[in-house]
């Protein structure tokens, strides 16, 4: 069909792209990919990955427009058909065998106590992520969690799903899901004290 | 209320989610100890700053690839 100019409200845009137009699609995958496929790198391993995630839920979604909602946003129903795409993605490949979070969780002496002496650190969390090397820092240490506590973090924490959905599309237990992402917190936090300690003691 | 029982209860603490008669004994505790006060802290930054870290990361990378849009719509022409 003939190519319109691509509408700004969202109603007609979708109308657009169940009419089959082709300037319609093309600004959808330019205005909602890049995000998009940020999403996708966060949850898969590699680049390509990613990329294929991006491309299958887009024309999933494109296949799927009747069962688009008008109260929905596109931006939101796009997200969520990437995260399914992208957890299908992670299944798909073979686990690395998963390293213990043991290790990153705080230890206790017999009493109950801490075994470690915690200060807080120094900066608001606003100042110390304005620093470009400090939000590099937090994605890599998120990147080094084991696989199935970094999922459980990444969705709840910073793709926003609740932790029923979170329980729902990894197949997990409201309250599995709770332990999980508490330990992945503990353990991240773990990881990024040593970079966000005060410097003077 | 132990520094390793108020650990387990942080995540509902942080969410809103700890009952009344648990939230007081919780906050007791922290009131008097300056480790597990200090350990809520980086928890809650720990928090805050994976979702900001990230969300900047959709922000600074841009627009999708040329290719990958290309690819995205000559698949589409074939469903």
């Amino acid at each position: 069909m003939a190519s319109t100019t691509p509408a700004e409200d969202e109603a007609t845009l979708v109308a657009q792209l169940r009419a089959g137009d082709e300037a319609a699609f093309e600004h959808v995958v330019r205005a909602y990919g890049g995000r998009l496929l940020a999403v996708a790198r966060r949850i898969v391993d590699s680049e390509e990955d990613a990329r294929d995630v991006v491309q299958d839920a887009f024309l999933n979604a494109f296949k799927s427009l009747d069962r688009f909602e008008g109260n929905a946003k596109l931006s939101t129903w796009l997200h969520r058909i990437v995260v399914n795409a992208a957890l299908m993605k992670l299944r798909t490949r073979k686990r690395k065998p998963e390293q213990s979070i043991e290790t990153l969780l705080p230890a206790y002496m017999e009493d109950g106590h801490h075994e470690e002496r915690f200060k807080s650190w120094d900066e608001p969390v606003d100042k110390l992520m304005e620093r470009a090397e400090n939000r590099e820092i937090v994605r890599k240490q998120i990147d080094a969690l084991p696989e199935s506590y970094r999922t459980v973090l990444v969705l709840r924490d910073i793709e926003g799903l609740d932790t029923e959905e979170t329980a729902n599309v990894l197949g997990l237990s409201v309250n599995a899901t709770k332990i999980r992402l508490h330990r992945a917190r503990q353990a991240l936090r773990t990881l990024l004290a040593p970079h966000f300690r005060s410097a003077v003691s | 209320m132990k520094c390793r029982e108020l650990a387990e209860f942080l995540n509902d603490y942080v969410s809103g989610e700890l009952p009344e008669e648990s939230r007081v004994h919780f906050e007791f505790h922290l009131s008097k100890c300056k480790n597990c006060h200090a350990y809520l802290m980086q928890y809650e930054v720990t928090i805050k700053a994976g979702k900001i870290a990230c969300d900047e990361m959709s922000d600074e990378m841009g627009p999708m690839p040329d290719e990958l849009v290309k690819a995205v719509l000559a698949a589409r022409q074939k469903i």
